[in-house]
């Protein structure tokens, strides 16, 4: 079968047929920034920080099949301040307390952040009221953290395939909630991998708290996107 | 006509105190306080959290010794995941230790040069512009350039055993999350001058013996000023060395008869009360056995040297056998030789560093341990400041039901507040006028405890200080500002 060509930022790149915009750019080493994907899971466009533009029309990468031909505009600064800004929303929005948060050096959010040099969100905090909720033996859910990616909801499974997250209530009120029951049958390893899958500190597998040291976390040594955006300079 | 005299920072955050001393028509002291006007609500608001995370939440109370309530905070948590307050890994332990030292050297560090030797060099009454860091550096610079260079080296082993300088995540539940590298041992063994555990040590001795000096030529304000005498507590190694990281609790009265006889720390609720007062924040601790009048206690250097039998490093043990001398071997109640305390206890740090690094213990690979599951934990440990009690309960799903924090400079509340009625019945009282010297001393009575508040109302020389005078029907006759 033919591979699709376009390019991004000027940059031509080939496509399989059926291929995301996220998928093609990864394997043409283009970095998209991203937050609510993650490797093996279907694609949410949740939460939009890999818009990229086609033309006049913005779309989620990780969601819009490549077409031949397509000229796509990624790192530029109307898209990146636009980034920059679904990132501090999504700070001022919950309660982000990166200094004491177990994550930290770990977090995709707090990685971006970095990215982006936010300094002080120009939106205003919402200090939202929230809850630690025990998830099964094994888990923790700090509610403050959630950025409802929805990367639970869909890569937390039973051994039987049944989802064990799911999201309630709408707009602003809306949360991520869990089944009880299945919850309670999750092993720990199971719990580390939902650990591992959240991009914040949202899902945590008890006692592992701090004992990665610091400058041995994921992104102590690397910035988040480096390990495309090395390779392309 | 009676008056009330206020000494208040501007601000009410991060550890600034008010003081406020009332003097009847004829000019004589009726009342003072020493208020912590700040409120923190830790206690409060770490109920909720997980266990694990509290060493590195509750060391945010303070940016100068977190690793006191980094580590306070783990040997709770040592205790709830069943392995404390004896079973860590030698490499654990060892590693905790060394961080532990490393603050007190450059605390000690901190306060010694950057707090407490502009008084000492120039005088309550000298100029505020000059008495300060600053100043120091420019008429002593080499004694300015040590406090710098030993904090730094501090600073440097923290970061080495805790991953950052301030607020670091090393000591966690059942043990440590990193050993010591050769290169990161050699770094502090090996390193030119002065960068050298060697000749930090040095330093220290040097420090030890400016101070001897001082003292020889100035008896009357050191041995004289604040001085009353005092309950002592702090921990001590269980062969009854002075020990910062581990031990159990004693405490001796101001002719040096035990009053708690080295006993668990775990059982604290049983010895230590604290009461509560409606004029300031901070609590007021006491020992039971002598009820709240007179149970109130010291902590810090000054009641370490007085609970502890010796000090098991040779330097620092031969100071401490000419300190004990001075006062034939009864408690220290004098205010003032907290500072030679300290320093002595300066240079029993930068020995016992120098020992741990030398301990191939700390290149071990068993870091952590784990036992059975306890839902409830209290650590301590003498921070720079004095003994730190840490205490938390846990629920079924790993999260604080309640934390119970007394911090060093809790334990030195009243020791504070007798110090300041100290200066205002004996420099305040009757004088016609307040002069900043006058106020100055009220400082240097609080700083020799080195409180928290310390550097906040000093460091830069520039205390925000606000000193009003009313009538005894409220109205303002004078107001000074600094």
């Amino acid at each position: 079968m033919n591979k699709i060509k376009f390019t991004i930022d000027g940059k031509e790149c080939f496509a399989e047929p059926g291929q995301t915009i996220m998928e093609a750019a990864k394997a043409n080493g283009v970095y998209i920034p991203a937050l609510c994907r993650y490797e093996g899971l279907k694609p949410a466009g949740s939460c939009r920080v890999c818009t990229v533009r086609v033309g006049r029309g913005h779309m989620a990468a990780c969601t819009q099949p490549v077409a031949e031909g397509m000229v796509v505009e990624n790192i530029v600064p109307d898209l990146e301040d636009m980034r920059k800004s679904l990132i501090e929303m999504l700070f001022v929005e919950g309660n982000h307390l990166c200094p004491t948060c177990q994550k930290s050096g770990n977090c995709e959010l707090q990685a971006l952040a970095y990215r982006y040099q936010m300094l002080v969100p120009r939106f205003p905090y919402q200090f939202p009221v929230r809850q630690v909720e025990p998830v099964g033996p094994h888990l923790l859910l700090e509610q403050n953290r959630c950025i409802q990616c929805l990367r639970c909801v869909r890569g937390v499974k039973t051994t039987d395939g049944k989802a064990v997250f799911g999201s309630v209530k709408r707009s602003g009120k809306k949360k991520i909630a869990f089944d009880r029951d299945l919850a309670a049958g999750l092993s720990a390893d199971a719990a580390k991998k939902a650990m591992d899958q959240c991009p914040v500190g949202a899902l945590l597998k008890k006692e592992i708290g701090f004992m990665v040291p610091i400058g041995k976390r994921k992104f102590d040594q690397k910035p988040i996107g480096s390990e495309f955006e090395d390779k392309r300079s | 006509m009676a008056r009330k005299i206020t000494i208040e920072p501007v601000t009410r955050i991060e550890g600034h105190g008010k003081v406020t001393i009332r003097l009847d028509d004829s000019g004589r002291v009726v009342q003072s306080r020493f208020h912590i006007v700040e409120f923190r609500g830790f206690e409060r608001f770490v109920q909720g959290r997980p266990y694990w995370e509290m060493p590195v939440l509750v060391e945010r109370l303070c940016g100068i010794c977190p690793v006191s309530h980094h580590l306070a905070a783990a040997k709770a948590a040592d205790v709830i995941v069943g392995v404390g307050p004896d079973g860590l890994t030698p490499t654990a332990e060892k590693m905790r230790r060394l961080m532990h030292y490393g603050q007190m050297f450059q605390s000690h560090a901190l306060h010694f040069f950057h707090l407490a030797s502009p008084d000492l060099l120039f005088g309550a009454d000298a100029d505020p512009a000059i008495r300060n860091v600053i100043g120091v550096a420019l008429k002593h610079k080499d004694l300015a350039v040590q406090g710098v260079l030993m904090r730094k080296f501090g600073q440097e082993i923290i970061l080495a055993t805790a991953g950052k300088k301030i607020h670091g995540t090393g000591a966690i539940p059942g043990g440590i999350n990193k050993n010591l590298s050769l290169e990161e041992r050699d770094s502090f063994l090996k390193a030119p001058d002065p960068m050298n555990v060697d000749k930090m040590i040095g330093w220290a001795q040097g420090a030890v013996d400016f101070f001897k000096d001082f003292h020889q030529k100035n008896k009357d304000l050191i041995d004289g000023f604040a001085a009353f005498p005092s309950n002592h507590l702090s921990l001590v190694r269980k062969d009854g060395g002075l020990d910062f990281y581990h031990g159990v609790l004693r405490a001796v009265d101001a002719d040096g008869k035990k009053i708690l006889n080295d006993v668990d720390y775990r059982n604290y609720l049983d010895y230590v009360g604290e009461e509560v007062k409606s004029w300031s924040y901070m609590k007021f601790p006491y020992l039971r056995s002598l009820g709240k009048t007179d149970g109130w206690y010291r902590v810090g250097p000054l009641a370490r040297l007085n609970t502890s039998d010796f000090i098991p490093t040779p330097l620092a043990q031969k100071e401490f056998e000419v300190y004990k001398a001075y006062t034939k071997g009864k408690p220290n109640n004098m205010t003032l030789h907290s500072h030679w305390a300290r320093l002595i206890e300066l240079l029993h740090s930068g020995e016992v560093i120098k020992e741990l690094l030398l301990d191939p213990d700390l290149q071990g690979e068993a870091l952590l341990k784990k036992g059975r599951k306890a839902h409830e934990g209290v650590g301590l440990v003498e921070a720079p400041r004095g003994t730190l009690f840490h205490h938390y309960r846990i629920n079924g799903d790993d999260q604080v039901t309640m934390a119970n924090l007394i911090v060093s400079t809790t334990n030195n509340n009243e020791p504070m507040n007798r110090a300041v009625h100290w200066v205002a019945k004996n420099i305040l009282e009757k004088k016609p006028e307040i002069t900043e010297g006058m106020l100055n001393r009220v400082e240097i009575a609080i700083r020799a405890y080195d409180p928290c508040l310390s550097c906040a109302t000093h460091a830069l020389g520039k205390m925000p200080l606000e000193v009003e005078l009313y009538d005894s029907r409220g109205r303002l006759l004078d107001c000074k500002k600094k």
